[in-house]
């Protein structure tokens, strides 16, 4: 096959963050998802793109735990993720993004993070409820631990902020550092510049890097706009209906005649 | 001296709203103390009390957990008929000792929960999926289906056998102990401690009611879960009908009479302060926000590693808790208990009260449940003579204008003092040297 003939170096490398091995969605009669295969080294920045309708996000709906595949298998760190709920797989060090930003709306900017520390509260319901025990020092520091944390991201000044009121590129900025607040080991970007202007687009560029160098995890991301794609991805897998055609470095996939032809061919003019 | 008055006092959250508190109780207490509330209207600032301890649990419930919930007003039953039987087991020992009836209440809790313990223990639900995996092997796919389905089935029974046991032998014991223990005191105090019990164990009744059909249920979207929930209400009716079957006490439809009636205004207020306290902690505590992020956005939640179905079983369970309380102190305040009193259509109150209060404040709903209690008694003075049934034409179309004007409820979600959550102070953190943050807070400055 195409695809598989341009293995490279990089696939080869023994410490896979996650390992996807011919995995396969079926919604009733319609094939999402087919024999999709992927594996990404730590501490890359990956990429997957693909037409509207490819898969890409039916994929990380699998590795997050939304979807249970209908047969294939996803290796994080070497451990079956197929079938474990979503919770748990979060748990064990992979977070996300969506592509339509969700965000806790109506909570402040300091309650989103404080919720994505839950799992480390370090506390039970009746310490909570009686306020004995560990609840005051653990709460303090769960709480200063999520307003440093806000700070990495420039947000803490704006801690008692409803999520919903701040401006859109805050609001992405936002839910990123939520998704960090989890401690992954993996972080799911998906179409993180959906609906962002050139401007903003280039400052979030720049802060998935700082992400990648400050916080040492791996990065697969989803996205439509090439200048992104091809800025910042080392490593890029393209799928079209379900199946990946293609695999490479941005300067293999912009020359590769069945991406252009299936993807880029529209948009080989929009200056790439 | 004008310059102490042009410094704002600061006072804490707490100090104001226990304040307030203290105020209302002792208001009340010596209004009816000088005869300026009259008996009837002293009760009904009682049922206010109690009705806005269940408005609270259903607030709990579908304000913050946004699980909408119709089968209230089964819990409100279940706590008030569990708590009847505690108390009057006392008085008349119905039971054939002074504490039969709170041994079965705490040895049936406990086998419950022994039951529980057990199947996660041998973890039933997971053997079922791991024999269907190891006989396929060998057997066809029905086959082993079958095969699975017998082996979980035995282990179920037979846990189910060993929770009963074990109740059964702890019912024995407790009876004769407690026995012992409510002669040794005098009846002056022994009052107070058995409703204490009474309501204790009523209202966990109604929350291991509420776990245990919550784990199924809230698996359901919320839509679904409300119909599902109003089956459970029409269900704890129609048991409560023929009840007398199972325990001759309970009467069935002839309704159960001889309950004490010791609800006073101290009880009612006393426990709704508990409730608040308690609700109000849950809720500014790392458990309540993975509570109120499953109403934000569930998959957003379960990204975030909250184990949804376990958060939505605290709630519910929370929720059961409160409509329990709430039930025995009713049982108590009148001290005869039928089931038309929990019918299905009486069981909408408490939602009207926390739709017109405010979905998601605490504040409102206490408020609300004030308004509503006055508003139906009220009602039954101001309308003239021979009309009194009109006021469930009038109340309703106060309800509509509430909702045309306000439609997020009296206080939305905003709250009072101390039950309004502290933002921690802001502290100066220095921010990372990168200019796409700086930039883009820049941005948003021009803008």
């Amino acid at each position: 096959m195409n695809a598989d003939s341009e293995t490279t170096p990089l696939r080869e490398m023994s410490n896979r963050v996650i390992d996807i091995q011919s995995l396969t969605m079926m919604f009733g009669g319609l094939r999402a998802v087919s024999n999709f295969d992927m594996a990404v080294p730590t501490g890359g920045l990956y990429g997957l793109i693909g037409p509207n309708g490819a898969g890409k996000t039916t994929v990380f709906n699998m590795i997050t735990g939304v979807y249970v595949p209908t047969s294939g298998e996803i290796l994080f760190e070497g451990q079956s993720m197929v079938g474990l709920a979503p919770h748990a797989i979060a748990r064990t060090g992979i977070a996300r993004t969506f592509q339509n930003i969700r965000l806790f709306q109506d909570l402040t900017v300091l309650d989103n993070v404080r919720i994505a520390y839950h799992a480390h509260a370090g506390y039970n319901i009746a310490e909570a409820i009686t306020r004995l025990g560990r609840y005051s020092r653990q709460d303090r520091a769960l709480t200063e631990r999520a307003q440093d944390f806000l700070a990495v991201f420039n947000l803490h000044n704006r801690q008692s902020e409803i999520a919903k009121n701040l401006p859109y590129g805050e609001q992405r900025r936002l839910e990123i550092a939520r998704a960090l607040a989890t401690q992954p080991h993996l972080l799911l970007l998906d179409e993180p510049a959906a609906g962002m202007n050139p401007h903003e687009v280039e400052t979030l560029m720049e802060l998935i890097h700082f992400i990648r160098d400050r916080f040492k995890l791996t990065i697969l991301l989803i996205e439509h706009q090439m200048r992104v794609v091809m800025g910042i991805c080392e490593w890029i897998t393209v799928m079209d209906f379900g199946e990946v055609i293609a695999r490479g470095t941005p300067r293999d996939i912009q020359t590769n005649e069945r991406v252009v032809e299936a993807y880029l061919g529209k948009r080989a003019e929009r200056g790439l | 001296m004008p310059h102490a008055q042009a410094r704002k006092l600061h006072l804490p959250t707490w100090a104001t709203t226990l304040f307030v508190a203290v105020v209302v109780y002792l208001g009340v207490w010596y209004a009816g103390k000088q005869g300026w509330l009259s008996a009837y209207w002293y009760q009904v600032v009682e049922i206010a009390a109690f009705t806005a301890i269940s408005a609270l649990g259903l607030n709990l419930i579908y304000g913050f957990n946004g699980q909408f919930s119709l089968g209230h007003i089964g819990f409100y039953a279940i706590g008030a008929y569990a708590s009847a039987l505690v108390t009057k087991d006392y008085l008349v020992s119905w039971s054939g000792s002074q504490a039969g009836g709170l041994s079965w209440i705490i040895a049936g809790l406990i086998g419950v929960l022994i039951v529980l313990f057990l199947t996660r223990l041998l973890r039933v639900g997971a053997l079922n999926k791991r024999i269907v995996a190891n006989l396929s092997i060998d057997l066809k796919k029905h086959e082993a289906r079958t095969l699975a389905a017998l082996v979980t089935l035995l282990m179920v029974a037979v846990v189910l056998a060993a929770g009963a046991a074990c109740a059964w032998v702890l019912q024995r014991g407790l009876s004769i102990v407690l026995s012992a223990l409510m002669a040794a005191i005098s009846p002056a105090v022994a009052r107070h401690v058995v409703l204490t019990i009474a309501l204790l164990a009523g209202a966990s009744v109604a929350a291991l009611v509420a776990y245990l059909i919550g784990l199924p249920l809230l698996r359901l979207g919320s839509d679904y879960f409300g119909i599902a929930t109003l089956g459970f209400a029409v269900m704890v009716y129609t048991a409560l009908q023929s009840s007398d079957l199972v325990i001759p006490t309970m009467k069935g439809a002839r309704g159960m009479v001889g309950i004490p009636t010791w609800t006073t205004w101290g009880w009612a207020f006393g426990t709704l302060c508990v409730v608040v306290i308690i609700m109000r902690n849950l809720l500014y505590s790392s458990h309540g926000r993975a509570v109120i992020s499953v109403r934000e956005d569930e998959v957003a939640a379960r990204m975030m590693g909250i184990d949804i179905a376990q958060s939505k079983a605290v709630a519910f369970a929370f929720g059961g808790f409160f409509a329990g309380l709430a039930g025995g102190l009713y049982a108590h305040l009148f001290g005869f208990l039928h089931p038309s009193t929990f019918n299905v259509v009486k069981g909408f109150d408490p939602l009207i009260i926390i739709v017109l209060g405010g979905l998601g404040s605490m504040t409102g709903t206490i408020l609300a449940s004030v308004m509503f209690a006055l508003l139906i008694e009220g009602l039954r003075v101001l309308l003239p003579q021979g009309f009194e049934d009109w006021r469930f034409v009038v109340y309703p179309i106060f309800l509509l204008l509430i909702m045309l004007l306000r439609k997020q409820g009296l206080l939305g979600r905003t709250e009072w003092g101390w039950m309004r959550a502290s933002m921690p102070a802001e502290r100066d953190i220095p921010v990372p040297e990168l200019p796409a943050l700086n930039s883009a807070a820049g941005e948003h400055k021009e803008a």
